[in-house]
């Protein structure tokens, strides 16, 4: 195909990308060595996390633990997705745990006492989470404080009104079937799990193939098909993986109570992937947040509005707390004072900084948020499993936080010694 | 030469509070040449560039784009006559490729989506019709780009949006010897296509060796605006320093600014 793509414009001065294979692993490894890690360091943690635990508690290898890795994963998921906007622009949101919270009580508050219906609750709570980020946002933005100072100080008031809506220390349950769906009894049957994992790797052959097509068609490097294929097919086998383990019977008591098949979870958490990454990759707005995270000024110089971007990713950001504090009350079927509390904003935070975004700006993908999502969980879950304490639960998680923030800074001084950032 | 400069101002005044930064200035601009407009720190040149491309607005003076009267209010105006500045320091985003730079701010969409085919397209063809060869790959970031490749990526994408003028604010100020010969030929490609260029340089050199005309400003004022032929290199020193040089320049007796710092 490069051969199409030289005779269509042969008097290019710009030299076309050689594509092959080869070439591709040869430049990651360059990128790589140069301190563009990318999610390198991520996956292979979470490998090493995997094996670690599985050799020492074989139990974290049961299809249950599996299926529970992934509603435990998702709350904080959720919120690390929107935290990456925020991060995107080197601003930071300490309120996002209990901005969730807030939102949940919301959620509960209305379906419990006030018995409206599912979807009106929901649409509640994400709208609370809309008011938070525009009140966040125009601080920051209009009035000058910033964004470390408001958010800590949204963290404790936000705190104050998650007190206020459940009223000081009562529990709300939340009982309805659909809210419980969503992260707590919500199973897609397997052969319709088998049907979404064809579709989406149809779906993206498809995105693939037609990008490919339109780039070599106008004259321009396009991936070579060997590219594409192990694209294609590291989807599938790991989708297919997945998949038939999820599809396996679970239940302790199959008799009573057959469990199998892939949490409805994935399924919200993958379109709500997909939907962001098409926002920051294929829309202007992305290219325009990563424009303002990257230089403001030279934004700015570019006509694009910033401070309108600034407020919509503390809109964006509080908005996926909403969605994580719906999907945290689905899976403890109530709501408490401490929803959205203790570990969540720092856990939150630490997947989307574990996965490879940066806390300085301008770097930044929502796939971080989901593999740091996972690697928080597996270690939640790991050590929960090896029954150890608490505190060294706490002390490890906040050295792998510290691991990662480190991994961050030296990767970007590497980056600047390479100039690739 | 062509007879009708593309852009003229005449009799512009700029102040700033009790300070006037411009007074009187004439200036013009032809297409297919590069003007260097040189001065000594303070002498105006930034203010009157900032005036032509409508961040500072003008407090009496006529502006005049293809012989047409015309107002500037803002940099749009500016924009949408075709008058583009490269700035010192360059606006680039590091974290964006060479492509996405180029457009920012002015993405080419089919739908919402970004149509990054048309956009690598144009930029290639942009990069190209320049002749640039120190850009390599235009996916590459701009944080891997050498200053003179910046330079190359920040010119061209002012010459991307169809502008007729375009004004470089020291370009070759930060660059070594062999970026800044590139960035120079770029310079006079520029103009050979038909762009009318504005080079701000401290540079004697830079500016003798790429430019047709030298507009040279003294104390706020146009001291002399001389074909590059006609004058040397001494010459035009002395302007800047003084604001005349012999037959050139403005008259010795003008004003007493100019009386009081000859002497």
């Amino acid at each position: 195909m490069s051969a199409v793509a030289s005779a269509t414009q042969p008097s290019s001065e710009i030299e076309q990308r050689p594509a092959s294979l080869s070439t591709y692993t040869r430049n990651y490894a360059a990128r790589v060595r140069g301190g563009d890690m990318g999610s390198l360091p991520a996956v292979l943690g979470l490998i090493v996390l995997c094996l670690g635990f599985g050799i020492a508690r074989p139990v974290f290898f049961s299809t249950i633990n599996f299926a529970n890795l992934f509603t435990q994963a998702a709350a904080i998921t959720a919120i690390a997705m929107g935290l990456v906007f925020v991060l995107l622009l080197g601003e930071i949101d300490l309120s996002a745990g209990f901005a969730s919270g807030v939102c949940a009580a919301v959620l509960a508050v209305l379906l419990t006492k006030h018995h409206a219906p599912w979807y009106v609750a929901i649409l509640a709570a994400l709208v609370t989470g809309v008011v938070i980020g525009v009140l966040i946002g125009f601080l920051v933005t209009k009035v000058g404080i910033p964004s470390f100072v408001v958010t800590l100080a949204g963290f404790l008031a936000f705190q104050g009104v998650l007190l206020l809506l459940v009223e000081s220390g009562k529990n709300i349950p939340v009982t309805d079937p659909a809210i419980m769906a969503i992260n707590a009894t919500g199973k897609l049957p397997p052969a319709v799990g088998w049907a979404l994992l064809v579709v989406a790797v149809a779906g993206f052959t498809a995105a693939q193939l037609v990008r490919r097509r339109n780039r070599a068609g106008r004259g321009l490097a396009a991936d070579p098909l060997s590219v594409v294929a192990v694209r294609v097919g590291t989807l599938a086998v790991i989708g297919g993986a997945a998949v038939y383990v999820l599809n396996l019977e679970r239940s302790i008591n199959p008799i009573a109570a057959s469990v199998r098949g892939v949490p409805v979870i994935v399924l919200i958490l993958g379109l709500i992937a997909v939907l962001w990454t098409f926002v920051l990759n294929r829309t202007a707005y992305g290219r325009h947040v990563y424009a303002v995270g990257g230089n403001r000024e030279a934004a700015r110089r570019a006509g694009i509005n910033v401070d309108r971007i600034r407020i919509s990713v503390f809109v964006i950001g509080s908005t996926m707390a909403a969605v994580g504090g719906i999907i945290a009350a689905s899976r403890a079927n109530s709501v408490d004072p401490n929803t959205g509390g203790s570990t969540v904003l720092l856990y939150a935070v630490g997947a989307a900084v574990i996965g490879g975004t940066s806390l300085f700006g301008g770097k930044g993908r929502i796939v971080d948020a989901v593999l740091g999502g996972a690697v928080m969980a597996v270690i939640e879950n790991g050590m929960g499993l090896m029954g150890v304490d608490a505190g060294i639960k706490y002390a490890f998680t906040g050295g792998v936080l510290l691991l990662a923030a480190g991994v961050d800074a030296l990767s970007r001084r590497r980056a600047a010694a390479a100039g690739l950032r | 030469m062509t007879a009708t400069p593309l852009l003229e101002v005449r009799g512009i005044n700029k102040s700033f509070g009790p300070v006037q930064v411009l007074r009187d200035v004439d200036f013009a601009i032809y297409p297919g040449e590069v003007t260097a407009l040189v001065g000594d720190n303070g002498a105006g040149k930034s203010t009157l560039v900032k005036c032509l491309s409508g961040i500072h607005p003008i407090d009496s003076g006529e502006y005049y784009f293809d012989g047409n009267p015309v107002t500037v209010h803002s940099p749009r105006d500016a924009a949408s006559l075709g008058v583009e500045i490269v700035y010192q320091d360059l606006a680039l985003c590091d974290n964006l490729d060479v492509v996405q730079n180029m457009f920012l701010g002015r993405e080419r969409r089919n739908g919402i989506v970004l149509d990054e085919v048309t956009m690598e397209q144009l930029a290639s063809e942009t990069l190209t019709s320049l002749s640039v060869r120190t850009v390599t790959s235009v996916r590459q970031l701009v944080a891997s780009l050498s200053g003179g490749q910046r330079q190359t990526v920040a010119i061209a994408k002012a010459v991307l949006w169809n502008s007729k003028v375009v004004i470089l604010d020291e370009p070759t100020a930060a660059l070594g010897v062999a970026q800044t010969a590139n960035v120079l030929e770029l310079l006079r490609r520029l103009a050979d296509t038909g762009h009318a260029v504005v080079l701000i340089s401290h540079n004697m050199n830079d500016v003798f060796a790429v430019s047709d005309r030298i507009a040279a400003m003294y104390l706020g004022r146009m001291a002399a605006q001389v074909k590059a032929t006609d004058v040397t290199h001494a010459q035009v020193v002395e302007l800047i320093t003084a604001g005349r040089s012999g037959e050139l320049g403005l008259a010795p007796s003008g004003t007493e600014s100019v009386n009081g710092v000859e002497s």
